[in-house]
């Protein structure tokens, strides 16, 4: 008894709907934390709640939105992007957040993410990097490293993985960085950040998935996932993108872009103010 | 920039321009699309027009994301349209799906063109009417409309985004190659003339407010983004929470249910039709878009032949109008259906005639089809 009312008492409980829980993630998921960041920025920057939206495709993490108490959309897969790009542009007043995962997000929903970054979209996506599709049973995607085992790898995989960040830098993205589920504090600074900062922000979560892909590829429990991230993560701000491979020797971590650019919405709003302005000295006329 | 908005006075446009124009005067705030003959001019229209009225032009990187974006407006608010033909119609059957689904109120313009595949882009045809009721996976009902003038292209799009609004569907304007290019003479009433529907208002407290509970026409106020709703929706099968309910019998059967029968049970209210001399016709035509021109035109001389002859022009194809056909069926001997593909609509028409010869008169790709052949097409029928 005394636990549930501890329980209920989370400093971050009226950010969820407390009506879905328990949440459907497996122990030991990166997802969690992931979300738990998530709030924990919500709460440090006391965002208003009615003006954020959370968007996410289909999977594991696509869940997120469902149990986040905001307006909140579970589109189709691949699409989350793409339906925050309209909800933005239609209302610029909202804040939106994309929470998606790896497949999700660079495999059906590659082309969305790509151009939503060079358009610099004011969107914030981040993304739960588990290298695998969780929600499927555990199928390789484009950020399966070389040689995984997945079920649909069964002689280990063949083909080469992105680089999330790097991919998101060179498409136009004005805010990049990645960490681990380890690094929770770094990770809801970066959340924070990117909502503070205009124009389409990108954070990958390297994020476990003790059920399936770190099972079948031998990582150990969550807890040795963890430990692994903790000894081959570097930390190394404003590094070159492309040069942010992970390997299996190391995963670097860090802030790698933070730089200026105008965004859609606001050449968009300067456009049509130009074109109005000029349409009023006509009709003067 | 409410008079920019509404360009009242008659102009000589294109079927696409006065479908741009149309949805505009609707209302219409945001365009996602991408461009595909015969539709571009709506786009062209709208990328110019739209900053005009401090509208959204966006071209989305294919059609998929463009009706993902055109939901997302909804979802704010907004009145919001993609357009396109074929190729990029297919590609929207997913989101189409979940448009439904999620009860987002839409318009999607088709300017249908020869099929399958890439076909004939520039080529006029309605090989989609099947598809835009049956195209995305699962159980649903849309609203579909079919212009035959360019008059129609601007009176119809005001239409579909009211349907809309009414419905919480999403609605098609079908149209074709020749009505979105041909060029005719268009007026466009003064703004208040036109008749706006926006869509129902939650009335009760935020925090009470469930997203997906309708009232008793089955059809859910809407509360949108950014209004402290802070409400869920999601293309999973859900409660009137909008909380997924994944293996609940229940709750799917209940769902699809309501979202099915907000539109049959309402079809009387949805459909429109225009009859021609059917009071004492012997054979009647049953056309839609540019087919139904040439079949007026069929009627009038073969009635001056001494045919009986009469015209059921289909205004509305989906919900389709069962009931009237069948009515139509029973006091005609020989009903013919011209179409521009191998046979879609007079499925529909055989099953609602029931016993009621019905022939397909059907024409691919090439011109549309002449009010002669329509008139042996009649007297064939008749003998
Ligand atoms: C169009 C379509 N294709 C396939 C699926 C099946 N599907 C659901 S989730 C998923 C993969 C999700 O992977 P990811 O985005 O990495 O999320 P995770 O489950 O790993 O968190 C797939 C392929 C689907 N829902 N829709
Ligand atoms: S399958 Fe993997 S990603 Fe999905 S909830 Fe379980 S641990 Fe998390
Ligand atoms: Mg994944």
């Amino acid at each position: 008894m005394k636990q549930t009312e501890r329980m209920t008492q989370h400093p971050l409980t009226k950010y969820l709907r407390s009506e879905r829980m328990p949440h459907i993630w497996c122990e030991g998921c990166g997802n969690g934390i992931l979300l738990n960041s998530f709030l924990t920025a919500l709460d440090e920057l006391k965002v208003d709640l009615d003006k954020i939206v959370v968007v996410s495709g289909i999977g594991c993490i696509g869940r997120a939105a469902g149990y986040v108490n905001v307006d909140s959309f579970h589109t189709t897969h691949g699409r989350a992007i793409a339906f925050a790009t309209g909800v933005k542009l239609a209302n610029p007043d909202l804040q939106v957040v994309v929470i998606s995962g790896d497949g999700d997000l660079f495999a059906i929903g590659g082309n969305h993410f790509i151009h939503a970054a060079r358009r610099n979209i004011d969107i914030k996506v981040i993304c739960a990097n588990n290298f695998n599709y969780g929600m499927t049973g555990g199928q390789y995607g484009p950020t399966t490293p070389l040689e995984a085992w997945t079920t649909t790898t069964p002689y280990g995989n063949i083909e080469h993985p992105f680089n999330l960040v790097h991919l998101a830098a060179a498409s136009g993205a004005v805010y990049v960085a990645r960490w681990t589920a380890l690094h929770v504090r770094r990770l809801k600074d970066s959340i924070k950040k990117s909502l503070q900062k205009e124009g389409f922000s990108f954070i990958e979560v390297i994020s476990p998935c003790p059920t399936i892909f770190d099972r079948y590829n031998k990582r150990g429990t969550a807890v040795d996932v963890m430990k692994w991230f903790k000894l081959i993560s570097n930390v190394k701000h404003g590094h070159d993108p492309a040069k942010t491979e992970i390997t299996k020797s190391q995963i670097m971590v860090g802030e790698f872009v933070d730089v200026e650019r105008p965004s859609y919405g606001r050449l968009l709003r300067d456009m049509t103010k130009k074109v109005q302005e000029k349409l009023k000295e006509k009709k003067a006329k | 920039m409410r008079s920019r908005a509404v360009l009242t006075g008659t102009h000589f446009l294109s079927g696409d321009l006065a479908c741009a124009e149309g949805a505009i005067a609707a209302g219409c705030r945001f365009f996602g699309g991408y461009p595909i003959t015969p539709a571009t001019e709506i786009a062209e229209r709208m990328s110019r027009r739209l900053v005009e009225v401090g509208g959204v032009y966006i071209q989305m990187e294919d059609e998929i994301g463009s009706l993902a974006a055109v939901i997302g407006a909804s979802y704010t608010g907004k009145k919001a349209m993609t357009a396109t033909s074929g190729p990029g119609f297919s590609l929207m059957q997913e989101n189409i799906g979940l448009a439904v689904m999620t009860e987002a109120p839409l318009v999607i313009v088709n300017i249908m063109r020869g099929g399958p595949s890439t076909g004939q882009p520039t080529m006029p045809g309605q090989q989609d009417v099947m598809q835009a009721k049956w195209g995305s996976h699962g159980d649903y009902e849309i609203i579909a409309l079919a212009p035959s003038s360019v008059q129609e292209m601007f009176d119809l799009t005001i239409d579909c985004f009211n349907l809309a609004e009414s419905y919480r569907v999403p609605v098609m304007l079908l149209a074709d190659e020749i009505i979105g290019h041909m060029s005719e003479r268009v007026k466009i009433p003064a703004p208040e003339e036109i008749t706006i529907v926006d869509r129902k208002k939650p009335k009760g407290p935020p925090n009470e407010y469930q997203p997906f509970k309708p009232d008793d026409d089955l059809v859910p106020p809407m509360g949108c983004f950014g209004e402290g709703y802070r409400f869920h929706a999601t293309g999973l099968t859900h409660d009137e929470k909008g909380a997924p309910k994944t293996v609940s019998v229940e709750e799917q059967t209940k769902l699809v249910r309501r979202l099915c029968d907000k539109i049959r049970k309402n079809t009387h209210k949805i459909v429109r039709v225009q009859e021609v001399m059917l009071e004492d016709a012997e054979v009647a035509i049953l056309a839609y878009g540019i087919t139904s021109r040439a079949a007026l035109s069929a009627v009038r001389k073969a009635r001056k032949e001494g045919i009986k002859a009469g015209l059921l022009r289909l205004i509305t194809i989906w919900p389709f109008p069962t009931e009237l056909v069948a009515k139509m069926a029973d006091h005609v001997t020989a009903i013919v259906v011209p179409e521009m593909n191998y046979g879609q609509i007079v499925r529909e028409v055989e099953r609602a005639a029931k016993t009621t010869p019905v022939s397909l008169l059907s024409k691919l790709g090439e011109e549309p089809h002449r009010p002669s052949e329509i008139i042996t097409a009649m007297r064939k029928a008749l003998q």
